[in-house]
């Protein structure tokens, strides 16, 4: 798995660096010494930060509204876990590739990773932390521990919200059917024959709402 | 990702509009490539344009085509009944792509303008005429397992990632296109291009242009005998290795005409012409599909770590035509 800290530095550090290139003022610092430079770097910095204005974004999360200021680059699982400190929605791989990400947006199952918060705006979001009902865990949720549906555990919030998507769509049919349409969730441990089966065992009980 | 600016035009002329008057400005639909791109660097557009809120989302049929707005999600187009019916190579070919969370974000005319897959293009640091006009083809002395066998150049060896975009060529659509001076139609077939000196250039939409449909006229022949076959390294969620897409009309025994393109084989989704001409009043045995998958190949070059689809793409051809006649 990625390491969350050390990708947000090096994202830092090219952030700086691609703006740095793309200021006009960028032409002459390069030719600077390495102190004028990181004199001139910081303080672009704080313009950038002024000048690359944040928007207003309106967003239901898990049944709470919110009325939030984000920019336009910032993703939807990055302000659901840096900014509403949902932690649950994980960040894999970050570029698509493992549904570990995965949440509801109007009900539908998508990738966090991939979406722009700023796009969301007027959505319904739904993360794992969304998921029970008060003190009752979803049925899908009690069902992965019945089933031991992980190991390590990273991929699970992402299984279990694809999963209750899966179902919702009428795609449980069968075991290949479940296999197909829960392909888009990696699981590192191999936890997959037990995640099928507690699918299984969710549409056996009544599915899902 | 570096700073960017973002708009949500509420028209296509808007977007239209947006487009034409800054030249970094790129049009975002679902994300899933762009964002992607955009995150390691490898695109960088100093403003979006949302078109999300367009109303550019109908499927509709008419007069025996079937129009669907370039912001029909790939799995709503998948999963509609009319498409299902009318054009089931359409929905098998889309099933076929990504994952179910992918499909729920990817839109039509964002898939049909993705980027190819190629880990050279990807990675920043490595030469890419694609990426870097100029700078080389890493691929083509490198690790080349996924490329072209068909139509690369010595610029470019890329292949074009699209499940839909091979069902669209067998099926004969048309791409609708939104620019400055009004409405233009492209056949899908003369929508991508092959990389030649200019591998930059993925397809032929001009700068300040936008997709705002694609159409596919309704065969009823074709619609009852359509396949589409993609062979990959792991049974879901992962790019062709080739793909073939394959519709016949087909009376008795005799196939009256025979539709076949193939994926994962070149920079655009590649039509076999000549395995369809040669298909035309023959009869549907395995022998004839045999010869019918080796004229498809006979112009086909590997580059090393690709010389299995010389073997794989004449199997996959036969193998579908086979699974498809049910002989
Ligand atoms: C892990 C992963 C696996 C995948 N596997 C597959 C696969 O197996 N098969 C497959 O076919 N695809 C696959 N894809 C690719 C996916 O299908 C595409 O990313 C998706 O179709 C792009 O659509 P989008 O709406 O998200 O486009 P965006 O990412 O929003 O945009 C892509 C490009 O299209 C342009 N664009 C968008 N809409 C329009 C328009 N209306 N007019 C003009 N330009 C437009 C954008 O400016 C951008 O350059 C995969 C993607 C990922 C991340
Ligand atoms: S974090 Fe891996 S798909 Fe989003
Ligand atoms: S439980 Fe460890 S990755 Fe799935």
């Amino acid at each position: 798995m990625t390491n969350e800290h050390e990708d947000d530095v090096l994202r830092a550090a090219h952030s700086r660096r691609s703006f740095l290139k793309r200021t006009t003022a960028a032409a002459a610092i390069t030719l600077a010494p390495a102190a004028l430079v990181k004199a001139a770097e910081d303080k672009l910095d704080e313009k950038g930060a002024e000048y690359f204005e944040k928007l207003p974004l309106q967003i239901e999360v898990n049944g709470k509204p919110y009325s939030l200021q984000v920019e336009p680059r910032v993703t939807l699982l990055d302000l659901l876990r840096e900014q509403l400190h949902l932690t649950g929605s994980k960040k894999g791989c970050d570029y698509g590739q493992c549904g570990a990400c995965t949440v509801h947006v109007d009900g539908q199952r998508v990738l966090s990773c991939l979406s722009l918060a700023v796009m969301q705006d007027g959505k319904k979001i739904t993360t794992i932390e969304g998921l029970q009902n008060g003190d009752d865990l979803h049925p899908m949720q009690e069902a992965f521990i019945e089933h031991d549906g992980f190991q390590c555990g990273y991929c699970t919030p992402g299984q279990i919200m694809s999963a209750v998507a899966c179902i919702r769509e009428g795609h449980a049919k069968n075991d290949a059917d479940i296999r197909e349409y829960m392909s888009g969730n990696i699981c590192r441990c191999g936890a997959y024959p037990n995640i099928v089966d507690a699918i299984k065992d969710v549409v056996k009980k009544g599915g899902v709402k | 990702m570096i700073p960017f600016d973002y708009a949500r035009p509420a028209t296509v002329g808007a977007a239209v509009a947006s487009i034409n008057k800054d030249a970094t400005a790129q049009l975002i639909a679902g994300g899933t490539n762009l964002v992607d791109l955009m995150k390691r660097g490898v695109m960088s557009p100093q403003k979006l344009i949302d078109v999300t809120r367009l109303p550019l989302k109908e499927i509709k049929e008419a007069n025996g085509i079937i129009r669907i707005g370039a912001l029909a999600l790939n799995s709503e187009v998948a999963e509609n009944e009319t498409i299902r019916k009318a054009l089931p190579l359409l929905s098998q070919a889309l099933n076929a792509g990504a994952s179910a969370q992918i499909r729920n974000m990817a839109t039509v005319g964002g898939n049909a303008m993705q980027r190819t897959r190629c880990p050279y293009f990807y990675d920043t640091v490595m030469p890419c005429n694609k990426r870097q006009p100029g700078t080389g083809c890493s691929a083509l002395k490198g690790y080349n397992r996924m490329h072209a066998i068909f139509g690369a150049s010595d610029k470019c060896i890329a292949v074009n990632p699209s499940d839909m975009c091979i069902a669209l060529a067998a099926l004969e659509a048309t791409v609708i296109v939104a620019g400055a001076k009004g409405e233009r139609r492209i056949p899908i077939l003369d929508f991508h291009r092959l990389p030649g000196d200019n591998p930059a250039k993925d397809n032929n939409l001009q700068k300040g242009e936008m997709i705002t449909a694609i159409e596919v006229p309704v065969n009823k022949a074709f619609a009852k005998n359509s396949l589409y076959q993609k062979i990959r390294d792991r049974a879901s969620y992962a790019f062709a290795l080739v793909s073939v897409a394959a519709a016949l009309d087909i009376k008795g025994k005799t196939i009256q005409q025979a539709r076949l393109a193939m994926g994962g084989v070149a920079h655009k989704p590649w039509r076999l012409t000549t395995a369809e001409t040669f298909l035309k009043g023959k009869e549907a045995t395995v022998a004839n599909f045999q010869q019918a998958a080796a004229l498809a190949l006979k112009d086909a070059k590997s580059y090393g770590h690709n010389d299995f689809k010389l073997t794989l793409a004449p199997n996959t051809i036969v193998h579908t035509l086979k699974t498809l006649t049910g002989i």
